[in-house]
């Protein structure tokens, strides 16, 4: 039963997440030009520049590139299944790190010096954000009782109430992992950054139009992250967490638009600290409870 | 088969030029002309562009550089002079180092004069070479069919 859950999940989201996220992207472009003054590309744009990324000439610095971010995208697939069937928390996580990883290892098999110094940068980024969110999930657990997502609809209460803090801090990394302006180091959204594109600078055509879909369905699975720590059995509390998702992801873009990238330093220092004190405190507190 | 028309990402080089057109270029880009209306994006990168978009004219230091970021492009993509220095190297067309217009680097599609180049005049030149773009992805799709 849970395998044929597993399945189905896998199969929903492949189609459900790259549709929801390209429209979250579409809204992204338009809201950030709309905070600098500008009228903004279509809704639809992120979809009109993967259908143009896929039509381009398919060209490939090396033959293993696109089989890592192939199965990058593969694992990210797996990892959203899982979560929205209301599998584990905890393998879903490690599968996202796995697809990050194979992102990472893709930037490095190009050896060109603009996405090596991207991959480095990436690999910091995972230093930084890996240790709250494994504090994320373990907060989770203990607010919950359930490492299965699926458990958060016998609750009474959601798992907001006990682990706010642990969903500040992780609040603090989900800008790191969307990769939005004061985390931006590895590769920006935006035009012209001193090492090119970082970790995309060799991808380009079909290879490249797999990243953006990846990225439209790992945004989906974050921001099913979100959602999870504000429903309980009340069925009305989806609607709370749909509406926690939307404003979470407007704080992100207004974040993205207000404030420049720090050097690499400062975000690992200020990630530690963060789930050392918002990851730890909370796990801490929950223990005694 | 129509989405290059819709996401034309340009890269842009500044040849040699006096950085009067560079300044138009991303004027193009700001509040007051907006291009990323129409989906165009500035990316830095000629591996992710649509449009090579040039000013100033080519000389013996920058000819290498201007033909390496064509040949780095993945087809189909366009090229579009902007400004006269661009289009024929202008006034400073007999200038001992200067060999002339970006033609004689790489082949041009679209030129767009002007001294400095107007924003509306770039992104008319732009809109011309999304056109381009669309026959070439056509021709390619085609040759795809065929072999």
């Amino acid at each position: 039963m849970t395998t044929l859950a597993t399945v189905l999940g896998i199969i929903a989201f492949a189609i459900a997440g790259p549709i929801i996220g390209c429209l979250l992207a579409g809204l992204d472009r338009i809201i950030s030009a709309r905070m600098q003054g500008r009228v903004g590309p279509p809704l639809l744009q992120p979809y009109y520049d993967v259908r143009k990324l896929f039509s381009k000439e398919n060209a490939s610095v090396n033959t293993s590139e696109h089989a890592y971010i192939l199965f990058a995208f593969i694992f990210t697939l797996v990892a959203g299944g899982v979560f929205f069937s209301g599998g584990n928390l905890l393998l879903s996580v490690f599968l996202v790190t796995l697809s990050s990883l194979l992102f990472i290892v893709a930037a490095y098999s190009t050896r060109s010096p603009y996405s090596e110094v991207g991959a480095a940068r990436e690999t910091l980024q995972a230093m930084a954000y890996e240790p709250m969110l494994y504090l994320m999930c373990v907060a989770f657990f203990m607010a919950s009782g359930w490492f299965d997502v699926a458990g958060v609809f016998f609750l009474d209460a959601p798992a907001i109430t006990t682990a706010w803090l642990a969903f500040l801090g992780f609040l603090f990394v989900l800008t790191i992992k969307l990769r939005k302006s004061p985390f931006d180091i590895s590769m920006s959204h935006h035009a012209h950054q001193e090492i090119v594109r970082g970790v995309t600078t060799e991808m380009s055509g079909p290879t490249l139009g797999l990243v953006e879909v990846m990225h439209w369905c790992e945004n989906v699975l974050f921001m099913g992250w979100v959602a999870m720590f504000f429903i309980w059995s009340n069925p009305l509390s989806i609607i709370l967490a749909i509406v926690v998702v939307l404003a979470v992801y407007f704080l992100e873009i207004w974040i993205d638009n207000n404030f420049a990238r720090v050097k690499w330093q400062l975000m690992l220092k200020s990630a530690w600290l963060v789930a050392l004190v918002a990851g730890g405190l909370n796990v801490a507190v929950l223990a005694y409870l | 088969m129509a989405y290059n028309s819709k996401s034309p990402w340009v890269i842009h080089y500044d040849a040699s030029s006096c950085n009067g057109c560079d300044i138009e270029v991303l004027a193009a880009l700001c509040p007051g002309f907006d291009v990323e209306r129409f989906g165009i994006i500035n990316t830095g990168n000629p591996k992710h562009a649509d449009i090579f978009l040039v000013t100033g004219s080519v000389n013996e230091q920058n000819i290498k550089v201007v033909q390496e970021i064509y040949d780095q492009m993945l087809e189909p993509k366009a090229v579009v002079a902007c400004g006269i220095c661009a289009c024929s190297g202008g006034v400073f067309h007999d200038c001992y180092n200067v060999l002339g217009g970006v033609d004689k680097a790489i082949p041009v599609d679209v030129y767009v004069p002007g001294c400095a180049v107007r924003p509306e005049a770039i992104i008319d030149g732009v809109v011309q070479a999304i056109g381009i773009l669309d026959e070439k992805a056509k021709a390619m799709a085609q040759q795809k069919k065929g072999a």
